[in-house]
């Protein structure tokens, strides 16, 4: 077994379930707004905006915005630990490894931050 | 026919060259892949490959034919050269070589090693034997027939990148061959071993590995009982 991991929920099946269970939800999201759009095609600004004034959007769209993140953090996991190993870059791996993923969870969470910002900020 | 070789000595080679041998071939027969290396071995004594009983079971002359993996004793001629074609042979991808198409197997060895390759079971053993009914036994089959000849491992690019922590499509298939069997009772220690993010669930399911074992079998869906397993006991 491998031990010291860093990846979201330090197991693999509990990764392999948020992968999933993440997906279903991007999945919905993506549908509802294509959904929106096929209704109405003529939509305007006004009338877009006001499908994210309810209630009940703001949190589809949250949850969604995490399920993105949490989703993006374990792929990114994922590639990083596939493709940057030391058969690949040799003993400087673990450098740049850990400073991809670095700057994979600080652009995560700008994106989390940012996007809360645009639903529930003025 | 021109058979190509992949030659390498770590010792003495800078790196890896492919050498040209020229093969007469019986026109009447469909020889196999061993044989058709015996005979540019004549031609060139100095190729080096490991075989052993010519007939699929032992799984020492695994190697990579003409781009797939395969054993090269029970590989027909004319499955894997076109007419005119050429032979070409290199070593199972991913592993070290030692010596032209020899390969070290240690790291595949060491993967088979961590899921505990025997049965365990703590109770009183019986007089004889522990017995199992007919449909216990069959949920082995398509599981214990693995001759461990790592032609599906090594073309799996999960094992490629992670060999050290990835138990690959051959482990996984004797990992589920003893969560499978009812004289095992260490269900809950086996797959406590295996719910980490490398062992198992590097596994993206391309099925590499079933499309060349030599034996037919399928770890992918081993890999997929394991899964399932996992989830049951996690949830």
């Amino acid at each position: 077994m491998v031990t010291n991991v860093t990846n979201l929920g330090r197991s693999g099946l509990y990764d392999w379930i948020v992968q999933r269970f993440s997906a279903v939800i991007l999945a919905a999201y993506s549908l509802c707004i294509l959904a929106s759009f096929v209704m109405n095609p003529d939509m305007n600004f006004e009338q877009w905006s006001s499908i994210f004034e309810n209630n009940a959007m703001r949190f589809f769209s949250i949850i969604t915005l995490l399920a993105l993140c949490a989703h993006a953090w374990i792929g990114m996991w994922t590639i990083s630990t596939d493709y940057m190993t030391s058969l690949q870059l040799g003993s400087s791996a673990t450098f740049f490894r850990i400073m991809f993923q670095a700057g994979c969870v600080l652009l995560i969470a700008v994106y989390l931050l940012w996007g809360i910002q645009i639903f529930w900020g003025n | 026919m021109l058979v190509s070789i992949y030659r390498y000595n770590p010792d003495t080679d800078e790196k890896p060259i492919m050498q040209d041998v020229e093969v007469q071939l019986p026109e009447d027969k469909d020889l196999m892949v061993l044989d058709v290396l015996a005979l540019a071995k004549q031609q060139d004594p100095s190729v080096v490959y490991r075989r052993s009983c010519r007939e699929g079971v032992c799984g020492s002359d695994g190697m990579n034919i003409n781009g797939n993996n395969g054993l090269a004793c029970i590989t027909p001629m004319s499955s894997v050269v076109k007419p005119g074609g050429k032979l070409v042979l290199r070593p199972l991808p991913g592993l070290p070589v030692i010596r032209d198409l020899v390969v070290d197997m240690s790291i595949f060895y060491k993967q088979y090693e961590k899921i505990k390759p025997y049965l365990i079971n703590d109770t009183a053993p019986p007089a004889i034997e522990r017995l199992q009914s007919p449909e216990d036994r069959a949920k082995l089959d398509g599981l214990y027939e693995c001759i461990l000849c790592a032609c599906c491992s090594t073309n799996c690019p999960s094992f490629w990148w992670n060999p050290d922590k990835f138990i690959g499509p051959a482990g996984l298939l004797q990992a589920y061959r003893f969560l499978a069997d009812t004289r095992d009772t260490a269900d809950v220690e086996r797959l406590a071993g295996l719910d980490d993010p490398f062992s198992v669930f590097r596994c993206r399911g391309i099925m590499n590995c079933v499309a060349v074992c030599p034996k037919g079998l399928n770890p992918t869906r081993a890999i997929g009982h394991i899964r399932s397993m996992l989830i049951q006991q996690g949830t």
